[in-house]
């Protein structure tokens, strides 16, 4: 029953897109209305399908015929995270967003980027999963350039070049895969690969594939247009880029071509540790150094990609070559479980970063200072973030970060937990950098007059924060049945998919 | 004089209505022959796009306005969906061809397959309406240097009454 | 191999968009990429000889599937056609707006961000 409400988790944001564009044009209020009414429908019917799985055949054509929708664990672990961090993004941008002019432009692109990504995480068709990645895509490009600045164009153009060379390389990997398979279906392809069937030319395409997703996820040598791009952006969007749409585009999709569709071997497996391990350390070595908040934000993006890639890496890897499969699925549960805790604080922190610079018009740390008895909320839900990130304790990143650090012991890669907790020691410096900075200290003279942002961006940041403290009991053994259990299970069960997915239409 | 010359004009006068037909054409019978939504669009675009070239752009704002154009725009889209989730009421599936189902046509007829032409049409509405406004909005804007040396971008209309 | 000259075709495609400074020639280098990917497609549902594939009244089903070319890179093509379209579009609209900003389309010139 419940597989009937899924269309909407698509409908619903490109029907309301262009019916904002259509009638919210004379006023901003109703254009915050109905962007709110969007991402509040969406989180709700996400929560609504959380124990639903299934494929949903589009139009009644069966695959491979025609497209067909898969739900299953991880998609809809990572479509509750995108609705989450959407409603915040929403509630936050009603008073934020009161800086520029156009509103009904501004929710028309973003639920066209909620739209897309939703797409992306529930299509079982290879084309089909280009198509959405281009339309989450080219909204991202649009509104990164939103505030039509020296800044904002540069880095939105940045960010265009090199993610349409990463589009077109995607495009390459579904043509070779096309060539060699004759099906654009992943459940069909996987089948083929099921049977042991090994081809160059699909080692080929997983290496477009990789190339692709990985400059859409700014993996590290890829990375050079993150840093740009995410500050540039409205904080809403910075927040929405960096929580989600990286995830959604990159990583979900490198996963599940990876481990779904072409199935893994030892050399994806290694490909990915390495990628997470110099995602990492490079990303985390640039972050240091800077005095810009967002863009000291957005490089610890980077380097909390490096992560997740790490921990779903290492469980392929020990998967590949025949480890012990409860070390695996504690690596990738690990990861998956980063993947949705990165996306809450990261996103928080960026509404934070969001919400200083609506009161004090500054990002640049060394201009702030004593902040803390004048934005209580901010504060506090700054320094839940901050510690969230660096791993410390009570915190939803720490629980992600122990289960990488001893999947990776548990396996011998005594190396890989050793850096692991290294870069963890260097975030937390970075942070308590910011934490000193930007709360501690003198009131700067110029900034006496300010006051606390209003309160619904106060209320967006409470409700990821909430999360924040709270999603370490997601590992419970009850509640973890919900989501990461099957998010997990869905990965492991390589290219078994295919045969779960063919039955079940 | 704006626009181009008289042959031109006269030309234009003569073909645009032959261009909009084939449009149209194109998308009607999109289902049995190529074409389809997205060439009709284009095809129309093209019409409103030579009477731009050939008698100046006020003249082709005056059929059809930017306004207008993204109202076009976006309820070709709508018209899309509403459609596809039609298909979830008559049909149980999203995207389902619930007209043909209950209107089976005889092969290689007009009407013969349903939903199709409809998505075709709602195509050709945001393809036309959205080539045309972007060849306007690009085409439209000019960048003039300010008096203190900063360079602003208006549209070409606005400076011409300055 | 007629393939080959796609990949020649992308690899000017890159070479355009990473050493030329002017954005717009930046921009087209992007499109020839795509299109490089676009005629891979086609050449892959290509078939010596074939027919088009578009069925018609009074013809023999099993000869046609036995001539016709796959018609599904073909809606593919115009399915990726119409994306590179939009992509095209807002690059030559951000083209323009920074040219309004900076007053060059010289990708040396256009540097305020660092780090």
């Amino acid at each position: 029953m419940n597989m009937a409400l899924l269309p909407s988790m698509v409908a619903i944001p490109l029907g309301i897109a262009f019916f904002t564009y259509l009638l919210a044009r004379k006023s901003s209020i109703l254009a915050d209305i109905l962007g709110n009414l969007a991402t509040f429908s969406i989180l709700v019917i996400s929560i609504l399908l959380i124990k639903t799985r299934g494929v949903y055949v589009i139009g009644g054509w069966n695959p491979p015929i025609g497209i067909n929708w898969v739900l299953d664990g991880l998609s809809n672990l990572v479509l509750v995270v995108v609705a989450l961090i959407s409603f915040a993004a929403t509630i936050f941008s009603t008073r934020y967003m009161e800086q520029y002019t156009a509103r009904y432009k501004y929710y028309s692109l973003f639920l066209l980027m909620v739209g897309g990504m939703n797409g992306v995480i529930l299509t079982g068709d290879l084309f089909n999963l280009f198509v959405f990645l281009e339309v989450a895509s080219v909204a991202s490009y649009a509104l990164v350039a939103f505030g039509c600045n020296h800044e904002e164009l540069e880095a939105s153009f940045k960010y265009l070049v090199l993610s349409s060379i990463g589009s077109t390389l995607v495009l390459f990997g579904v043509a070779f895969v096309y060539g060699a398979t004759g099906y654009l279906n992943m459940a069909s392809i996987g089948g083929i690969m099921a049977t042991g069937n090994q081809n160059t030319i699909l080692t080929v395409a997983a290496v477009l594939f990789i190339v692709g997703f990985c400059i859409k996820a700014a993996l590290v040598p890829f990375h050079p247009w993150l840093p740009d791009a995410h500050p540039s952006a409205p904080a809403p969007i910075s927040a929405m880029l960096s929580g989600v749409l990286i995830k959604a585009l990159g990583v979900y999709a490198l996963f599940r071509i990876l481990f779904n569709v072409i199935g893994l071997n030892q050399l994806y497996g290694t490909l990915l540790i390495v990628l997470g391990l110099l995602s990492m350390t490079v990303g985390v070595f640039l972050a240091v150094g800077q005095w810009d908040f967002k863009r000291l934000l957005a490089y610890h993006s980077i380097s909390q990609m490096g992560y997740v890639i790490l921990g779903v890496g290492l469980g392929g890897y020990i998967l590949a070559t025949g480890g012990s499969s409860s070390v695996a699925a504690l690596a990738i549960l690990g990861g998956i479980f980063h993947l949705a805790n990165h996306a809450v604080f990261k996103s928080l922190l960026f509404l934070s970063s969001g919400s200083i610079e609506y009161s004090t018009g500054t990002r640049q740390l060394k201009e702030m200072g004593g902040l803390i008895s004048i934005m209580p909320v901010t504060r506090t839900t700054c320094s839940i973030a901050s510690l969230s990130i660096a791993g410390v304790p009570p915190f939803n990143g720490f629980w992600s970060k122990l289960l990488i650090v001893i999947a990776a012991i548990q396996a011998g890669f005594h190396a890989v937990a050793g850096i692991t907790i290294l870069v963890s020691f260097i975030t937390l410096i970075s942070f308590l950098k910011v934490l000193r900075y930007a709360f501690l200290g003198e009131l700067p003279e110029k900034l006496k007059n300010i006051k606390e942002s209003p309160a619904l961006m106060g209320v967006a940041q409470a409700i990821l924060a909430l999360f924040c403290i709270g999603m370490g009991l997601l590992l419970l053994p009850g509640p973890r049945e919900f989501l990461l259990e099957p998010a997990v299970n869905a990965l492991i069960q390589g290219v078994e998919y295919a045969r779960i997915v063919l039955s079940g239409s | 004089m704006k626009g181009m010359t008289l042959i031109v004009k006269t030309v234009t006068r003569w073909v645009k209505v032959f261009i909009f037909l084939y449009g149209i054409y194109l998308t009607i019978t999109g289902h049995l022959t190529p074409g389809g939504g997205f060439a009709g669009g284009v095809v129309i675009a093209c019409s409103y796009i030579l009477l731009t070239l050939a008698y100046g752009r006020e003249f082709a704002l005056k059929n059809l306005s930017l306004g207008k154009a993204s109202v076009f725009d976006s309820s070709g889209v709508l018209l899309f969906l509403i459609v596809a989730l039609l298909g979830i009421g008559f049909g149980g599936i999203f995207f389902a061809n619930f007209l043909q189902a209950r209107y089976p046509g005889e092969e290689f007829a007009l009407f013969s397959s349903g939903t199709i032409p409809i998505y075709n049409i709602a195509i050709l509405l945001k393809v036309g309406a959205s080539l045309f406004n972007v060849f306007v909005i690009l085409s439209i804007l000019r960048i003039v240097v300010e008096k203190d040396g900063s360079k602003k971008m208006v549209a070409e209309g606005d400076r011409e009454e300055e | 191999m007629i393939y080959t000259l796609c990949f020649v075709l992308f690899l000017i495609g890159l070479y355009c968009a990473i050493t030329k400074k002017n954005i717009v020639k930046i921009v087209i280098g992007l499109t020839l990429m795509e299109y490089s990917a676009n005629l891979f497609l086609i050449l892959l549902g290509y078939r010596k000889g074939g027919v088009a594939p578009i069925v018609s009244e009074n013809m023999n089903i099993t000869e046609f599937l036995a001539t016709s070319v796959d018609p599904l890179p073909q809606a593919l093509v115009l399915t990726s056609i119409v994306i590179g379209l939009g992509v095209t579009t807002l690059a030559i609209a951000i083209c323009i707006r920074l040219y309004e900003k900076y007053g060059t389309f010289d990708i040396t010139e256009i540097r305020r961000l660092k780090g």
